[in-house]
């Protein structure tokens, strides 16, 4: 009717963004199926899928037994045989029942029959902290599975994203993993209408700066964002980089970053030791961009324990907007 | 057994255990329905955060299996677990003080509702990992073994477990080292929205005992008697060396799984149905047609229990948070090599 309305931007929460794509998957490739616990008619323990099952019947949107293990090894076998299974955990951290599947068949399968089949599955895992669930359904563990050759695994932080690369990753002949933080399940974003991609392998510049480099992932992207704002207040120029997805990592727009700020703050929720920060550092301080740095690199990572269960103590486990601000300062100002 | 019919047709339970003994398992059935009753609340009114699962008309499961078990005894618990914590004696207060994360709860506000645990009454603790309990009572069971301690442990899990490889596992370790564990699934019916009969390929759960060479039964789990009857049947068995056991109690939770549920999966019709058979009315019942207790007795526990929920959940609120900086306190043990 009016200009104003055509040129508004179309908004979906995290969650909707998510059932939009396997929406389009489902209706567009036969050889799709939604498999997982309480997916049907439940519509999921986060409502992603909804209610997609009244559309496409129980034979496409299947709830499973729990029987992790044995449910992610009939999605394996299925993507050997011509199904694009997405299998759907109820935590990321029951995927610790299912390791011998993820880990020993569907990522190695394909290396070790010298590259004659393919494993196209996907699987969704709700993952992080915040929820008051504490240590059995809280943990961060992208870098467990990140440490596998033949996976790919994924942390959108957007809904725009977690669209687009669910989509991609039913594009890819590989097994993708994909994380998807409890806590952006609700929020809102832009999501394009109809079908498009977001590339795997490939970080976003959230904000551009030139102070200083934060390299973030999942949820700490919006803590990194919120301290970026701060920063520019007080005249820190941050630039803010999305890694988005964990293996195989962007290396070059982390090091374009660094070579141009001089300074890095890696933040991402998972245990700080061998995590996904650790691989960052390593990867600048393995390049020509370690001659760019001005200061030491900076991790912020989980503290050295399992999610407890009080929210204080939940809140202090993992960064927060507080502490990128003290790393960041300190670094602007040569204080590390 | 067959003598004891003889002589009088009353309920097993009533045969075998005394008054006193009958009065402290409804005094324990009421405390886990006020229990429960008072965390609901609570969460309404903000102060619990994170979620919890109710076994509200679960109790004469829970308070019934554990009537033959002593503090040596074991048991572990699932998520949905406040009912078997109370049934082993635990600390009503302590529990309170863990749903609000408070330092003076069981986990010391580390766990929350799924992880209460009380070592020193033998609850190896509840769990959030659906079979997770199954393989560290046989553990339990093979440390009573081999230490001869003659402990008996007592496995709880759900229909939904029965479905875990760790259930598989489990039974089929017990069974071929004779270990004296007894698994008892509760079975109401669900795991989460999933009902047994789209989970699960035989009717009965128990009947899954023959793949594994132990005895199993099904009885009403909302029957106190019926559920003490098979359950210390099967410790008896296990107490003389003579191995595992599987019971089944068929019960039902009035509540929704966790407090995101929308019973999408179930009827009302099927839920006030499981609400007529309350397993503490029937106790009740029970214990004033023999006499063990009078009407207003009845009500007098019932009255005792919201008290001692009262007080409970006033020392837990008056009780202080952890320090931010022990956040990082027992993942390891202290003194050890660092
Ligand atoms: C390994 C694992 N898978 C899934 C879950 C999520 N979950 C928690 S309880 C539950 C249902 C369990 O059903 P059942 O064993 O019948 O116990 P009930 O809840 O009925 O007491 C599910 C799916 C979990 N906690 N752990
Ligand atoms: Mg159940």
């Amino acid at each position: 009717m009016n200009a104003m309305t055509k040129t508004e931007l179309r908004e979906l929460s995290y969650a909707e963004a998510i059932r939009e794509a396997m929406d389009i998957a489902l209706a567009s490739d036969e050889r799709v199926v939604l498999m997982g616990e309480d997916i049907g008619v439940y519509g999921g323990a986060f409502q992603v899928t909804g209610d997609l099952v009244e559309k496409y019947g129980t034979d496409r949107v299947m709830d499973t037994p729990i029987s992790e293990l044995g449910g992610a090894g009939v999605a394996v076998g299925a993507a050997l045989t011509g199904l694009k299974p997405i299998f759907e955990f109820q935590f990321s951290d029951f995927a610790a029942l299912a390791m011998e599947q993820i880990v020993n068949q569907a990522a190695k399968v394909r290396y070790m029959l010298g590259g004659s089949v393919s494993v196209p599955l996907v699987m969704r895992f709700p993952a992080g902290s915040g929820t008051g669930a504490a240590a059995q359904h809280s943990q961060s563990i992208e870098a467990w599975l990140g440490h596998v050759p033949g996976l790919k695994v994924l942390q959108p932080s957007t809904p725009e994203d977690a669209k687009g690369m669910l989509l991609a990753a039913l594009e890819d002949p590989d097994p993708v993993m994909i994380f998807e933080h409890k806590i952006l399940y609700k929020m809102k974003g832009h999501v394009p209408e109809g079908y498009y991609t977001t590339p795997i392998g490939k970080a976003a510049i959230r904000r551009p700066g030139k102070d200083l480099t934060i390299v973030a992932t999942s949820m700490m992207v919006h803590k990194a964002m919120a301290a970026a704002e701060t920063l520019a207040a007080e005249g820190i120029d941050a630039e803010v980089i999305d890694l988005r997805t964990v293996r195989p990592m962007d290396r070059e727009t982390v090091l374009a970053s660094v070579r141009k700020t001089g300074r890095l703050v890696c933040v991402y929720e998972g245990v700080k030791t061998l995590g996904v920060g650790a691989e960052v550092s390593a990867m600048v301080a393995e390049s020509d961009a370690f001659d760019f740095l001005d200061a030491p690199i900076v991790r912020l990572g989980g503290a050295e324990c399992p999610i407890p269960y009080n929210p204080e103590l939940e809140k202090a486990v993992v960064p927060q907007v507080p502490d990128i601000l003290d790393a960041a300062r300190n670094l602007a100002k040569g204080r590390i | 057994m067959a003598d004891t019919l003889v002589e009088t047709n009353a309920p097993y339970a009533i045969r075998t255990y005394s008054p006193e003994q009958l009065k402290d398992a409804l005094r324990k059935m009421f405390l886990i329905r006020k229990f429960e009753e008072g965390a609901e609340d609570s969460y309404m009114r903000g102060l619990i955060h994170g979620t919890m699962h109710l076994s509200i008309g679960q109790e004469a499961s829970a308070v019934g299996s554990c009537m033959s078990l002593t503090d040596a005894d074991k048991i572990t618990s699932t998520h949905r677990g406040h009912g078997h914590c109370v049934a082993k004696n635990a600390d009503l207060g302590k529990m309170f003080a863990e749903f609000f994360g408070k330092e003076t709860g069981y986990c010391k506000g580390r766990g929350g509702s799924m992880h209460i645990a009380d070592p020193s009454k033998g609850n190896l603790g509840a769990n959030g990992i659906v079979g997770g309990g199954l393989p560290i009572a046989v553990g339990a069971a093979l440390s009573a073994k081999r230490l001869g301690t003659g402990a008996v442990t007592i496995c709880f899990f759900g229909d939904g477990a029965n479905n875990e490889g760790a259930f598989h596992e489990s039974l089929n370790m017990a069974a071929v080292w004779k270990l004296p564990v007894v698994f008892v699934c509760e079975n109401n019916k669900y795991g989460m929205s999933t009902s047994t009969a789209r989970s699960t390929a035989v009717k009965n759960i128990a009947e899954r005992a023959a793949a594994y060479s132990m005895p199993g039964v099904t009885v009403d789990g909302n029957d106190f008697s019926a559920v003490t009857e098979a359950v210390d049947a099967a410790v008896a068995r296990a107490r003389a060396g003579e191995g595992p056991s599987l019971v089944e109690n068929l019960t039902y939770r009035w509540r929704g799984h966790s407090k995101s549920d929308r019973n999408r999966y179930r009827t009302k019709e099927e839920i006030s149905e499981w609400m007529e058979r309350d397993p503490i009315v029937a106790m009740s019942n029970l214990l004033v047609a023999h006499k063990i207790l009078s009407e207003a007795e009845v009500a007098g526990l019932e009255e005792q229990a919201t008290q001692v929920i009262k007080d409970a959940i006033e020392f837990a609120a008056a009780s202080p948070d952890p320090r931010i900086e022990d956040a990082t306190r027992d993942v390891y043990t202290e003194g050890a090599a660092a």
